[in-house]
């Protein structure tokens, strides 16, 4: 092979062709450099420790259900469950657990903290119930979970008719709004879940099998990979990763009622997408969640600090949300052309 | 035959590299009015890459071109085609789940006044395209549910006959039984006659020779040779793709060859009345220890599917599979068929490999669970596969590539890598050789007949003669899902395999 002459031309120059193969991890990072900057600017109170802490804590409980998501979505699937099943877990949990007299509910206290277990058996009951509809029956994860989203509001709605629940067992409490020092614990336990999403994905044989499944279903399924054992794990997950955010939902909330965790389901698919996980799977990873996250997060908490219009906020996430798509798109496009094999 | 015609393009000085490699150096190429350019090469060549520079899939390259002697270059896919450039490409790129019709009529659906697509116009259109090709299949079946074969020649109706005026064949006989190349071959004459500049790549030397007005040879990105090819044989050709020395390989696939008499090792696999409604029924027989049974048929006659059901993909509906004399559950699909010890390589690339993905992982994405149990050691990975591609020969040699940027013969090797990093007993390959070059051919014979010497039973299903030939100690012949013949012990050659099916 003959050594390569300097040229001008773009696709021969290497930095450039890796910069474009890196679209996918460089978009959100620099979105993130950019709002940092932008918000820094415009709001005295905005770059601070203090700020920063309060924008870890906003994201921490969405983090929690994105790293689920995030091996769904790495599967090419998806899952829509995620905040019901959250909110529907936090229920249980206030449902097993003794309430206050003026609480008026038709509960099932349980001594000290078996309501916990319980609870996360419950959430993984409802997981494993989306894995089998999607792996044995065939269902589209699409399909599937949208109706697990009405079981799972269903389920919460039953437990609570309406009312509010508000004490949870202590340990949940603790790690849902108390704080070590100036580290709030929920911002400790979304990191553990993040740091293991990671490690789990990148260092295991189970998160190999996670990308390649997303990468190329048909290609896994010839190389002896059981296909749908990995799908219904990732569902499980997805549905332990929700159920965990949910309990501790409650305990940061200080209450258990219906609908609670509604803006938590796109929250969550959209710290995902605008990191850069592909929606067409085998592609992205935590690292591109924990990006995702913090634009969303920065974004949040930035609108506010040079206080815009709330109504005007929504807007702008929902066009955040489909820029990233864009890029996400393509993306996607530009792999699968540099790849047009022959 | 001899093309005459004005230069309808030229290529002059073109060099094409990719990060670190070149994959072309300094081609000049001429195709001419009515000429049938043959071009052959091995695997990693460059063939590819030069029909893409003029199909305008790779816009960046330096040298020049010239369309009817005017410069050009082209941004876009699009570009080319509508100066009148048709390429079909070595991977199939149809969608398979658009109909038939909308394939064959892909970016050029017929519109009723409203602008909206004319779906009875399309149908009948189709149809006559189809019919030109001599395929009878209804247009209205999404073109993923076909057979390879018949997908290749949808491919081929909308392109070919949309109306080029050079036309770029990427291996298109690859996946088609004879007949289907035959009248490909009648079209390609027509389409010639006409004024068409055709481009005909394949591995296939006599074809070739036997179609072409001009042949031209590639060697590691250049051009070696450019002649009539009436003036040419297939010596000729070996020689300048690889060199001097190879006199065995333009033998060994044409020639009567005396099949061995049948082994006294044990049955490895056992497989008996095997059967799946409307793809092939009844079909029993063994393989024994070190044995390589061929399976021959047309497109279409059931073996392709049968391989695909013995891996576990298919569900079998009737019938039981047996390994070294245990039961094999097959309803377990393709996990369950590796426990049992049977390996599968597919005959599509695109379901074989992760093209995003390092060579390295491709290779070891089905031995995960022996190299560790839960961590992955990234390093033992890489030992692995640093061998196989040595072993195999796979070029380049890096296993850090993404396999989607290797040439189409050397993915075909990495898909074969694979299973040798760890035996299975039972190896079933599915068209191994299929757009692979005379070199890495022999490379695959020499591979299998390595694994035989180990004691495992490989089934060869394909649907070219000289594959079966190539590889197999007994060969079944198949027609319309039945066991038709098979050769054991006897002389047989193409001619006799072709009768029998
Ligand atoms: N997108 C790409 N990125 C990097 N290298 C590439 C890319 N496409 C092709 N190559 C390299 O260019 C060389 C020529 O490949 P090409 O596909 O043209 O070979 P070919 O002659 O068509 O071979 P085959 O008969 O196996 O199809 C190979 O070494 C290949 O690895
Ligand atoms: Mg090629």
């Amino acid at each position: 092979m003959s050594t390569p002459v300097t040229t001008v031309m773009p696709d021969r120059d290497p930095l450039w062709s890796r910069l474009r193969a890196q679209l996918r991890n460089l978009a959100p990072f620099a979105t993130l450099i950019a709002l940092v900057a932008l918000f820094s600017s415009l709001s005295p109170s905005f770059a601070t420790w203090g700020n920063l802490a309060n924008i870890l804590q906003q994201v921490s409980i969405t983090a929690i259900i994105a790293v689920g998501l995030t091996f769904v979505i790495l599967c090419a699937e998806i899952d829509l469950s995620v905040a019901s099943v959250a909110n529907a877990t936090g229920i249980l949990l206030a449902f097993l657990t003794v309430q206050d007299a003026s609480v008026n509910i038709a509960n099932l206290p349980l001594p000290g903290g078996l309501s916990i277990p319980l609870a996360l058996a419950g959430c993984l009951m409802l997981g494993a119930v989306t894995a089998f509809g999607v792996t044995r029956i065939g269902i589209p994860s699409f399909i599937m979970t949208l109706a697990m989203l009405q079981i799972g509001n269903g389920i919460g709605a039953l437990l609570v008719r309406g009312q509010i629940a508000y004490t949870v067992p202590d340990l949940v409490t603790t790690l849902g709004s108390g704080s070590i020092g100036p580290v709030p614990w929920i911002v400790v336990v979304a990191s553990t879940v993040l740091l293991t999403g990671h490690l789990v994905l990148t260092y295991t044989r189970f998160g190999r099998y996670v990308y390649m499944v997303g990468g190329n279903r048909e290609a896994a399924e010839h190389s002896g990979v059981g296909v749908r054992a990995i799908i219904g794990a990732a569902m499980l997950i997805s549905a332990a990763c929700s159920g965990l955010a949910g309990m501790l939902g409650v305990a940061y909330f200080g209450s258990a009622q219906q609908n609670q965790f509604d803006n938590y389901l796109l929250d969550a698919i959209s710290a995902v997408v605008v990191g850069g996980t592909s929606l067409f799977g085998g592609q992205g990873g935590i690292g591109n969640t924990i990006i995702g996250l913090l634009v969303l997060g920065v974004l949040n908490n930035g609108l506010d600090h040079v206080r815009m219009d709330s109504f005007l906020k929504i807007l702008i996430r929902g066009l955040v949300l489909l820029l990233a798509l864009v890029i996400n798109v393509y993306a996607q496009r530009l792999r699968s052309h540099a790849r047009a094999a022959g | 035959m001899q093309a005459e015609g004005p230069p309808l393009l030229e290529l002059r000085g073109v060099t094409k590299r990719f990060a670190g490699v070149t994959a072309l150096s300094d081609i000049d190429f001429t195709l001419r009015t009515g000429e049938l350019h043959g071009l052959v090469g091995e695997n990693g060549a460059g063939k590819s890459t030069l029909m893409k520079i003029i199909a305008g899939m790779h816009p960046e390259y330096e040298g020049e071109m010239r369309l009817a002697g005017r410069p050009v270059r082209f941004r876009s896919p699009r570009d080319a085609r509508d100066a009148g450039i048709g390429m079909v490409h070595q991977e199939l790129s149809i969608v398979p789940e658009l109909s038939v019709a909308e394939n064959v009529l892909l970016g050029a659906q017929p519109v009723n006044r409203l602008g909206l697509v004319s779906w009875g116009a399309m149908q009948r259109q189709a149809r006559v395209q189809l019919a030109a090709l001599g395929i009878a299949v209804d247009p209205t079946v999404p073109a993923g549910s076909l057979p390879l074969g018949l997908q290749q020649m949808v491919e081929l109706a909308r392109v070919v006959l949309s109306g080029v005026r050079i036309l770029i064949l990427d291996e298109p006989t690859s996946a088609l039984s004879p007949p289907e190349v035959e009248r490909l071959f009648a079209l390609l004459d027509r389409l010639r006659t006409s004024g068409t500049g055709v481009v005909f790549i394949s591995h296939f030397l006599d074809d070739i020779l036997r179609v072409s007005d001009t042949v031209t040879v590639f060697r590691n990105g250049r051009r070696i040779a450019t002649a009539a090819a009436a003036k040419t044989g297939k010596p000729w050709l070996i020689e300048h793709m690889i060199g001097a020395g190879h006199e065995r390989l333009e033998e060994s696939y044409t020639a009567e060859l005396a099949l061995p008499p049948r082994p006294a090792a044990p049955a490895v696999l056992e497989a008996c009345g095997l059967g799946v409604a409307g793809l092939f029924d009844d079909v029993s027989f063994r393989i024994h220890a070190g044995e390589v049974l061929g399976l021959y048929g047309f497109m279409g006659s059931g073996q392709l599917e049968l391989a695909r059901a013995l891996s576990g993909k298919l569900p079998l509906e009737r019938g039981t599979v047996r390994v070294d004399g245990t039961p094999a559950r097959l309803r377990g699909g393709t996990p369950a068929a590796k426990r049992a010890g049977i390996a599968f390589v597919p005959e599509s690339r695109r379901a074989m490999l992760f093209a995003p993905e390092p060579v390295t992982r491709n290779v070891t994405i089905a031995l995960l669970e022996r190299i560790h149990r839960i961590l992955l050691r990234p390093a033992a990975e890489r030992r692995i596969a640093e061998a196989q591609v040595r072993e195999l020969g796979i070029r380049p040699a890096r296993v850090d590539l993404p396999v989607g940027a290797l040439s189409g013969g050397n993915q075909q090797k990495v898909a074969l890598a694979r299973w040798l990093a760890h035996l299975p007993r039972v190896l079933l390959l599915s068209e191994p050789t299929r757009g692979m070059d005379v070199g890495a051919k022999d490379d695959v014979v020499r591979i299998v007949r390595g694994l035989q010497a180990q004691g495992i039973a490989i089934l060869v299903t394909s649907s070219e003669p000289e594959t079966v030939l190539s590889l197999a100690d007994r060969i079944l012949v198949m027609r319309r899902g039945r066991v038709a013949r098979e050769f054991a012990d006897e002389p047989v050659g193409k001619d006799r395999l072709l009768a029998a099916a």
